[in-house]
């Protein structure tokens, strides 16, 4: 019970209606030995953040797929930082073009994956993340 | 300010990290919750158990969304599911039924995993209950899969117990087995738009007739016993655990389950089982406490080679268990 257990929000924000990477992402992050808060479909960035409070997380998964990612990550990032949660890495899963990349690490996003991504590459990120 | 301050004051940040350090029995965590004992004894504890997708999560949802409009109240969850025994991490998907109640500040939803133990699981489920308990929250739900001892250890935690079926889990109702029925003081028959219904509710009829009304207040080591209510009036005071039909996706049925939950709120209090399931629920604790910090002390005293030794002799059958105890606690303990 002593160790300190990584606790990761897994969202979907956004309207488009599928969550099957989403999924795949938090069960991969389970067999990791992580906890994953999964909180479904159509969040708000708003939903997002509480959930994220609520849940006192380390990190925050955002699933987007819709192409609206620069609007989402800046509203979530700013809802975090409001609710004193400064210390929560973001990271962002999706189809997220090539210049946007440099933006988001900017704002202080974490990690960007595409679809082809590997849930290793993800796993290991998130541990060096949250060892600090 | 202090941990404990800024919980007192509704600092929902505070409470959040108050949580992990008492879920981790961390010990800051510990050192805040003896400083928030004072304050708890005020919530009503409802545990909310039954099979693997009966709709209890949906059925939460509904419940909570009650209190906060029709009466007000403030709503803590604990959402429990389990943790894989292979790697130690889980997902918790409880949240997904629970959406309507977002953006509301006098709801708080925690999600928690199972983790190790079921002593544990069952002595962190309490702390966190008393934090919530502490911060002000009128009701506080814990949500747990059905699964043998999980259950006993919420009816030994809540002040009412729901134990939810749904038709169409099989023939057999998942309740026999568990021996559910015993520790529910309001069985939900949830999904009452399905096919199955009134089997369901029918089957469970039945067995509450050939079940003996018993009052129903736990104690855990590992087994439960039920103690006996006060003499006098006793057949005046007896629960009888009613049969309510719900639907969660859509609300139906949930006043009058609310209604429910209220009269048995007030039979507890009349007949004087509040205070007693309080007493026992504390006493529990303590016990537990007390054996945690004994064999903490134990090994601290013995050094790990004498264990070993004596134990080696007793895998050998050269002493026996009972022998071994009396060696290792000669002259120590006292
Ligand atoms: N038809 C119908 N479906 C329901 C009802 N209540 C819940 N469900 C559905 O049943 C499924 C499981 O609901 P949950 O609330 O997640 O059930 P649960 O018991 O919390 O599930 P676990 O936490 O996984 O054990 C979901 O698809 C719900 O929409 C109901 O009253 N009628
Ligand atoms: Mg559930």
């Amino acid at each position: 019970m002593t160790d300190k257990k990584i606790r990761v929000l897994v969202a979907k924000p956004g309207l488009d209606g599928h969550d099957r990477g989403a999924k795949v992402v938090a069960r991969a992050l389970r067999d990791a030995g992580m906890e994953v808060i999964y909180t479904g479909l159509r969040q708000t960035p708003e939903m997002i953040a509480e959930a994220a409070l609520q849940e006192d997380v380390d990190v925050v998964g955002l699933s987007i797929l819709s192409g609206a990612h620069m609007a989402l990550t800046p509203r979530v990032m700013e809802l975090l930082k409001s609710n004193g949660q400064t210390n929560v890495k973001v990271f962002i899963g999706g189809i997220i073009p090539d210049e946007d990349l440099s933006r988001l690490k900017e704002m202080g996003v974490t990690g960007v994956y595409g679809p082809g991504a590997s849930t290793e590459d993800i796993i290991r990120d998130i541990k060096i993340a949250t060892a600090g | 300010m202090t941990s404990s301050q800024a919980i007192l004051n509704g600092d929902r940040l505070a409470l959040a990290r108050l949580l992990t350090r008492v879920e981790n029995d961390s010990p800051d965590g510990r050192a805040t919750l003896i400083e928030l004992f004072p304050h708890t004894g005020k919530a009503h504890l409802i545990g909310v158990t039954g099979a693997p997708g009966t709709g209890k999560s949906s059925l939460v949802n509904q419940l909570a969304l009650h209190y906060r409009k029709a009466e007000d109240k403030r709503v803590a969850i604990v959402a429990v599911d389990p943790s894989s025994p292979f790697t130690g991490g889980a997902v918790l998907g409880d949240r997904v039924r629970m959406r309507d109640l977002s953006g509301d500040p006098n709801v708080f939803i925690r999600s928690m995993a199972s983790r190790g133990s079921l002593g544990g699981l069952a002595q962190a489920t309490a702390n966190v209950v008393q934090v919530f308990d502490a911060a002000g929250f009128d009701i506080v739900i814990v949500e747990t899969v059905g699964a043998g001892q999980s259950e006993v250890d919420i009816a030994r935690l809540a002040h009412t117990t729901l134990v939810v079926e749904a038709p169409g889990l099989g023939d057999d109702i998942q309740a026999i087995k568990a021996g559910i029925l015993e520790i529910a003081d309001i069985l939900v028959v949830n999904k009452a738009d399905r096919p199955g219904v009134e089997n369901t509710e029918k089957s469970l009829k039945s067995m509450l007739e050939l079940a003996h009304p018993t009052a129903r207040v736990f104690k855990h080591h590992g087994t439960y016993m039920s103690v006996s209510m006060p003499e006098p009036n006793q057949n005046v005071n007896l629960w009888i655990p009613p049969i309510q039909k719900t639907i969660s996706t859509e609300g139906k049925g949930i006043p009058e389950l609310v209604a429910a939950i209220a009269r048995h709120v007030e039979h507890l209090r009349s007949s004087g089982d509040w205070t007693l399931r309080e007493r026992t629920r504390l006493e529990v604790e303590l016990e537990a406490l007390i054996r945690d910090a004994l064999m903490t002390r134990f090994h601290e005293d013995v050094p790990a080679s004498q264990y070993e030794d004596v134990l080696e002799k007793v895998v050998q059958r050269n002493i026996s268990p009972w022998e071994a105890v009396r060696m290792l606690l000669n002259g120590r303990l006292k």
